[in-house]
């Protein structure tokens, strides 16, 4: 019976585990695709020779470029170039560069890259809203002392928590690994959002259920039955959602290993802070209450 | 007795198959942005679908087999997306498409075998419409030229009565009309056995050659194949050792409980592909991974309910009792939570482009399952509820006498 005592604790290690990925993605925030930020993008296949690439790129007078390494290829990056640049660049590499093939070439026009990312920021805090509205409104009959506006208020915290810990996470794979953010990340984070919220849900439900039975002699001994009655049933459903990711993890396409990861990631921590950070917060939250009404 | 051919066999199978998405299959993603400034105001949307007419015949000569065209209005913006399944070169599929149309009437040369150019083109051409005979009701098509193309028209059809004009769209024959007769003042009718949508698609494709449309790429991208017909067979194989396992820890855990879930997995699948067959979805990786997101999230509705059946058991109430309390009790979670997901899938859906697939899938996936739960899993529950059996509360996995801590 200590999870929801032992509180202190568990805001401690969350605020471990959530700082160093806040501090990057304060300091090296998080690597847009050419998605976000438009502009061609071209990969050379079969070579490894940074050097190479770049002086050919500066002798076909290209301005502006990155050039990244990525599974036994390069990736050459630049703002929109015009065909016949392009074309002189792959000429040029095949021939100088022993083994280099033009494997793809995308584009992204700046239309079509800022109404994406004003798309992703619209929807992401449309979906925040949108939770804090409906738990406000779910939750409004709640019996005193506590509010509804609380119960949204620690299901927000508890999401952020979360949205925090991939955000984090992919903010260091960026740093270190070149890892991309792309529209399906936006996806994973809004699915983790969805998830997280889900889990809080459930226990805050039976909360509400114990708190209108009043079967129980105070705020915190009901906050905690409540947690234990739906810890098998929270476990149960995380893990077999994680069952399932990792199976897509091992098996999925390329292409989705990194949506996976973020989702992996998302739910664990969602199960964690929804039993561990929401619940908890409700608890401190009367506490808090209480001792401001004594002095 | 019946036996089945061979080929019913094939038949079979490909009808289960759904269709796959460009990032399954790999091929191009081209997007244009279309100029419509020498085009009037309310012309717009219709000039829009003349050139997604033309495009597709474009797409259709390069021999893409199913290419997905579509337009979108963004803003003031107006958008032409190509999906080409299969082609790796883009370069060639953008010479291709990238041509703004060019409409063109020609006449027989002198030996009368082949049509040779006039100046006549359809930057003369100010109408191309569907209109219906007042006393036959076929439909016809109706065009009108400018003041030069009138007295171009006129010089022409008055050297070639008796015999036909073609008209050419991108060096393409789509149509040859007989001359009856010397046409003055610019106004003609195309009249041929059409029917409403031959004479229509003829209007569509005149009209396209005859509005100046130029197209810029705004978006070119070469999608690999995430899913070889190899990594198909292990995918499904994943799959099937995802579901697996779920059943086995179902069956483990929560005994006959667990057993009717499964069987409530198995009718969830069969209607979920039975849906994306219905409404003609086109599976994406986003799609699959939806779908195996509505898996679990589907699973979650049976545990919720199993933990509610198993807690009132525990409290001492019958199975019977316990079972339909179960599912009324745990209504409001279920409620709540997937209410959230399903605002959260209506977002993403509205929001569109590539994270739409995605939403799609786990919103249908989110409804089928609770259908699956509450009415299959249900149903079967119901069936053994008041069987006499059913008080054994070892087939549930709920010890006896177990005191809820306090």
């Amino acid at each position: 019976m200590k999870l929801i005592s032992m509180r202190k604790w568990w805001y401690i290690l969350s605020l471990v585990i959530i700082i160093p990925g806040t501090l990057s993605l304060a300091v090296w925030r998080l690597k847009p695709s050419i998605d976000f930020t438009g502009g061609t993008q071209i990969e050379f296949s079969g070579t490894q020779d940074q050097a190479k690439l770049d002086t050919i790129a500066k002798t076909d007078k290209l301005e502006n470029y990155t050039i990244t390494k990525a599974n036994g290829s390069l990736i050459f990056r630049t703002k929109t170039v015009d065909l016949v640049k392009q074309n002189k660049l792959k000429a040029d590499v095949e021939s100088q560069i022993s083994g280099a093939k033009q494997t793809r070439v995308d584009t992204v026009g700046p239309s079509i890259s800022k109404e994406l990312t004003r798309n992703s920021i619209l929807m992401t805090v449309a979906a925040c809203l949108v939770i804090i509205a409906y738990i406000a409104i779910m939750f409004r009959k709640i019996p005193k002392p506590a509010n509804s506006w609380e119960f949204g208020t620690a299901a927000i915290i508890a999401l952020l928590h979360d949205a925090l810990v991939v955000l984090g996470v992919f903010s260091l794979l960026g740093h270190f690994f070149n890892v991309e953010v792309d529209p399906l990340f936006i996806t994973a984070i809004l699915t983790i959002i969805g998830f997280s919220v889900h889990d809080t849900i459930v226990i805050f439900d039976r909360i509400r259920e114990n708190l209108v039975r009043g079967s129980y002699p105070d705020f915190e001994t009901t906050v905690t039955v409540s947690v234990y009655e739906m810890l098998p049933r929270t476990i149960n459903t995380s893990f077999l959602v994680w069952v399932i990711l990792l199976v897509l993890y091992f098996f999925g396409g390329e292409s989705t290993k990194y949506f996976v990861l973020a989702l992996l990631i998302g739910i664990l921590s969602g199960t964690y802070s929804s039993i561990l950070n929401a619940s908890p917060l409700l608890v401190s939250w009367e506490e808090f209450k209480a001792k401001r009404k004594k002095h | 007795m019946h036996v089945a051919k061979n080929g019913d066999l094939i038949n079979y199978s490909s009808n289960i198959n759904i269709k796959q998405g460009l990032d399954l299959q790999g091929g191009s993603h081209l997007v244009y942005t279309v100029d419509m400034s020498g085009v009037a105001e309310k012309e717009r949307s219709d000039a829009l679908a003349s050139l997604q007419k033309v495009i597709e015949n474009r797409v259709n000569a390069f021999g893409v087999s199913e290419p997905v065209i579509y337009t979108a209005k963004n803003g003031g913006e107006y958008r032409l997306t190509v999906e080409l399944a299969g082609v790796k070169d883009t370069q060639a599929a953008m010479d291709l498409i990238g041509k703004t149309a060019k409409l063109d009437f020609r006449e027989l040369d002198a030996a009368g075998t082949n049509f040779q150019k006039t100046d006549l083109t359809g930057s003369d051409l100010t109408k191309a419409s569907v209109a219906f005979d007042q006393s036959t009701n076929a439909p016809y098509v109706a065009i009108e030229f400018n003041a030069a193309g009138a007295t171009l028209f006129d010089t022409l059809t008055a050297r070639n009565v008796g015999k036909p004009l073609g008209i050419y769209l991108d060096d393409q024959l789509i149509s040859y009309p007989n001359v009856s007769q010397e046409i003055t003042g610019g106004k003609a009718q195309i009249t041929g056995k059409y029917t409403y949508t031959e004479a229509r698609n003829l209007a569509i494709q005149l009209d396209a050659g005859r509005l100046p449309m130029p197209i810029n790429i705004a978006e070119q991208r070469t999608v690999e194949a995430t899913l070889g017909q190899d990594s198909i067979h292990k995918s499904i194989v994943a799959a099937i050792i995802g579901i697996l396992i779920v059943s086995l820890f179902m069956i483990f855990y929560y005994r006959v409980l667990g057993v009717f879930s499964t069987i409530g997995l198995g009718l969830y699948l069969l209607f979920t592909i039975a849906l994306f067959k219905l409404f003609g979805i086109t599976l994406t990786m986003g799609g699959v991974a939806g779908l195996i997101l509505s898996i679990g999230m589907s699973m979650e509705t049976d545990v919720l309910v199993f933990e509610r059946i198993r807690e009132e058991m525990r409290n001492g109430r019958t199975f019977a009792y316990a079972s339909s309390l179960g599912f009324t009790r745990a209504w409001t979670s279920i409620r709540d939570s997937n209410a959230v997901s399903l605002i959260i899938c209506g977002l993403l859906i509205w929001a569109g482009g590539t994270v739409r697939g995605f939403a799609i899938v786990l919103a249908l996936g989110i409804v089928v399952g609770l259908v699956t739960t509450f009415l299959g899993t249900r149903a079967l529950i119901n069936l053994i509820a008041r069987r006499k059996f059913a008080e054994d509360t070892r087939l549930f996995n709920v010890a006896k006498e177990k005191e809820v801590s306090k």
